[in-house]
């Protein structure tokens, strides 16, 4: 079995699983109440809160925890476009997932100013195009850190700084649920005001993420009720999963160059492998800067859909990165916005490794790809 | 034997599958989706539903088979929507269940099957194959009131030798029951609609909701004269008599419309009559049959003893043993030799 697809989910880590493991039976109290029980839970929570502020060079007040990935985008996007402070634009990339892309779409339904950015083929953006739409009138910028399909790097630093050259009151969002997967994250050696983090991404529970949300930036809550997180995210703490997101990040520190060294000797080797064994085959954005986790290919003359249910038999898991609620391949606004035709992007898949992937899954992997190419061709 | 199923969420495709499985036969499940809502977003009702699939998503894991979601909204649009349309426009009468098995369904079905290593292609369908000397032969379903023989007379031998159709020996009461038996949880959904994405509304607001325009034009007597004005052509099919916008002593039905002209003609009952049609593009199951056979020309309509000929360029002429009242152009008529399909086409022009 070959599990080529950590840029859906990630397995548990060992240490997620320690760390949570106490709730089983000593942990269950909430922690906004007032007696021992609610104490130890209030105390995880907040050791939790500490340990994925230390690592990101934030301050704890500064980490909102959500209900994942999706949450935090949410509350990114539209938190700062209906913050009573800002005036509300918003400037973003139709390469951004859909998390970023639909909020910013609602609130430019409901009468916000909507700036779509262009991209060039590679789907990166251009940090001085980002600026020049950046006006009085924008109130955030979101920019994702690494591309959930494709696997590509934006230049965030230098946007960030463009951005805020522009308009130095802007704020700055960042979606980093893949980008934090391969790379160490200083949210102040990024610049950025805002970033979201997926925990299921790389080996915490699903259902959980944080927002970074610096210190001072306009922020208007979106989920309203008991006032936890400083108000700005209302409903009593999934403590558990927050422990083991918290968890999972430190060991995703610790396990840092293995994991880049690992996995980018494994996707280079799947890359070579394939390239050798598939003639034709096409690596989108090879040439530019990419995470080392992930290889997106497309593959002239094969439909994915195909593909994927001869791969699933023969026990490789892998997707085609864009699916529907109802679990179809849908041709991605992402390649799309690339200037890919939909012939081409029903021809694409991605394959995405982990932190448990195993030494010489890759070539491994890229071997049995071709053997069912060859079966289709 | 290794076969491709086409889940629709429903109990049909759900025991089809099941009975399969249960013959010992390796099973792959998917559902085609088709239909989309304006913004690209699953319709929540209707047909291809997320619930729909959800539901043969949670049959095909109680039934232990591995289960896909493919998306044909675009090939479905082009194929069938696009088509739907462009017949109302030009005043035809479309039958686009027909349409999307011959563009769509069965076409991608049978060349995915073929690049899965399937042996076959497995539907809900309440209709049967035989086999007899290595050609294989259609025929109405057991039960005369889910028999869909008719939206499948348009297939050939290439596609009916690698289709199975396990339902169409049952009566529906028995498909439900079976259902039930095995613990499948469709068993009491209600049976779907007829044309999908049309749903319970009429044709007309859908073509409405599409933004389709079609041009106004006059409403004529049979001699001619001008008895009114109607706002689009496209709200007209032959036989209609609500809506005409016309108020004349006797009862006056739809009986021609002109695509050109925009000029809807109405008349009688009596004009409505038809006796004989042209019927093109005809695919037949075996070969070609004149003679005498029924015709159907309605999904659920009955079947006309006929007199069938042979017409220039590959057509037939169908002359109907007693008048036929609202059948229409763009009309798929199919032929059937008692109960077994011998072919179809689609009805050109009618007299």
């Amino acid at each position: 079995m070959f599990y080529l697809d950590h840029a859906a989910s990630s397995p548990l880590r060992p240490e997620a699983w320690e760390a949570m493991a106490p709730f089983r039976e000593e942990i269950y109290g909430n922690p906004s109440g007032g007696h021992a029980v609610s104490r130890r839970a209030k105390n995880a929570l907040e050791d939790a809160r500490d340990l994925a502020a230390a690592l990101l060079n934030a301050d704890p007040l500064e980490i909102v925890f959500t209900g994942g990935g999706t949450e935090a985008d949410n509350l990114a996007v539209k938190g700062s476009a209906f913050a009573a402070e800002t005036p509300g634009g918003i400037v973003t990339a139709p390469v951004e997932h859909d998390a970023v892309l639909q909020s910013a779409r609602f609130c430019g339904e409901a009468g916000r100013r909507l700036s779509l950015v262009k991209v060039d083929r590679d789907g990166l953006i251009d940090p001085d195009e980002v600026a020049s739409h950046v006006a009085s009138r924008t109130g955030v910028v979101s920019i994702m850190m690494g591309n959930n399909e494709t696997g590509v790097r934006q230049p965030v630093e230098e946007t960030v700084r463009a951005a805020k050259a522009s308009n130095p009151s802007v704020s700055f969002h960042t979606d980093a649920v893949q980008g934090y997967v391969s790379e160490r994250v200083d949210v102040d050696a990024l610049g950025v005001d805002m970033l979201s983090l997926a925990a299921h991404k790389f080996g915490g529970p699903k259902g959980v993420g944080l927002l970074y949300v610096r210190s001072g930036t306009p922020l208007q809550p979106l989920i309203h009720g008991g006032g936890q997180e400083l108000g700005r995210r209302s409903g009593t703490h999934n403590v558990m999963a927050a422990v083991g997101m918290a968890a999972a990040m430190a060991a995703l520190e610790e396990d840092r160059d293995r994991f880049r060294a690992r996995t980018a000797a494994e996707r280079d080797s799947f890359e070579s492998t394939l390239s050798a064994l598939v003639p034709g085959v096409v690596f989108t954005a090879a040439e530019a800067p990419r995470m080392v986790q992930t290889s997106h290919v497309r593959i002239p003359g094969v439909l994915n859909e195909v593909l994927l249910v001869r791969l699933d038999a023969a026990g490789a898991a892998a997707s085609a990165a864009s699916a529907c609620q109802s679990g179809a391949a849908t041709v991605s606004h992402v390649l799309e916005a690339m200037g890919m035709t939909p012939a081409e992007a029903r021809e694409c898949l991605r394959f995405s490794f982990g932190w448990s992937t195993p030494a010489g899954e890759g070539a491994a992997a890229a071997r049995l790809v071709a053997r069912e190419v060859e079966a289709l061709r | 034997m290794k076969v491709l199923v086409a889940m629709s969420g429903g109990v049909d495709s759900s025991v089809a599958a099941a009975l399969v499985k249960e013959s010992g036969w390796e099973v792959i499940g998917v559902t085609m989706k088709m239909w989309k809502g304006p913004g690209g977003e699953a319709p929540t009702a209707g047909c291809c539903t997320v619930a729909d699939a959800e539901d043969a998503r949670r049959v095909a894991a109680h039934l232990d088979i591995p289960y896909y979601v493919w998306d044909y909204t675009d090939e479905f649009m082009s194929g069938v929507v696009d088509v739907f349309i462009g017949d109302y426009l030009s005043g035809r009468t479309p039958n686009p269940c027909v349409e999307c098995n011959r563009t769509v369904k069965f076409s991608r079905l049978l060349a995915h099957a073929d690049a899965l290593d399937c042996d076959a292609v497995v539907t809900g369908h309440y209709a049967r194959i035989t086999a007899e000397d290595g050609r294989r032969r259609l025929w109405r379903g057991v039960d005369p009131g889910k028999d869909q023989s008719y939206v499948l007379s348009m297939l050939g031998q290439d596609q009916l030798a690698r289709l199975r159709f396990p339902v169409g020996e049952l009566v529906k009461e028995e498909t439900r029951r079976i259902a039930a038996e095995l613990g499948i949880r469709t068993a009491s959904k209600p049976d779907s609609q007829d044309i999908c994405f049309v749903g319970r509304g009429d044709y007309r607001d859908f073509l409405a909701e599409q933004g389709v325009d079609s041009a106004p034009g006059p409403v004529l007597d049979r001699d001619g004269t001008v008895l009114g004005f109607h706002s689009g052509v496209s709200s007209f099919t032959i036989g209609q008599r609500r809506g005409l916008g016309v108020a004349v002593g006797a009862r006056r039905y739809v009986i021609g419309i002109d695509p050109d002209t925009a000029a809807v003609t109405v008349g009688s009952a009596e004009d409505l009559e038809i006796e004989e049609a042209a019927v093109g593009g005809m695919s037949w199951v075996s070969g070609p049959v004149t003679g005498f056979l029924s015709a159907q020309y309605r999904a659920h309509g009955r079947a006309v003893m006929s007199e069938v000929s042979e017409a220039k360029g590959g057509g037939v002429r169908v002359r109907f043993s007693e008048p036929q009242r609202a059948l229409a152009c763009g009309q798929t008529l199919a032929l059937y030799r008692g109960n077994e399909v011998v072919g179809g086409g689609i009805i050109e022009s009618a007299a």
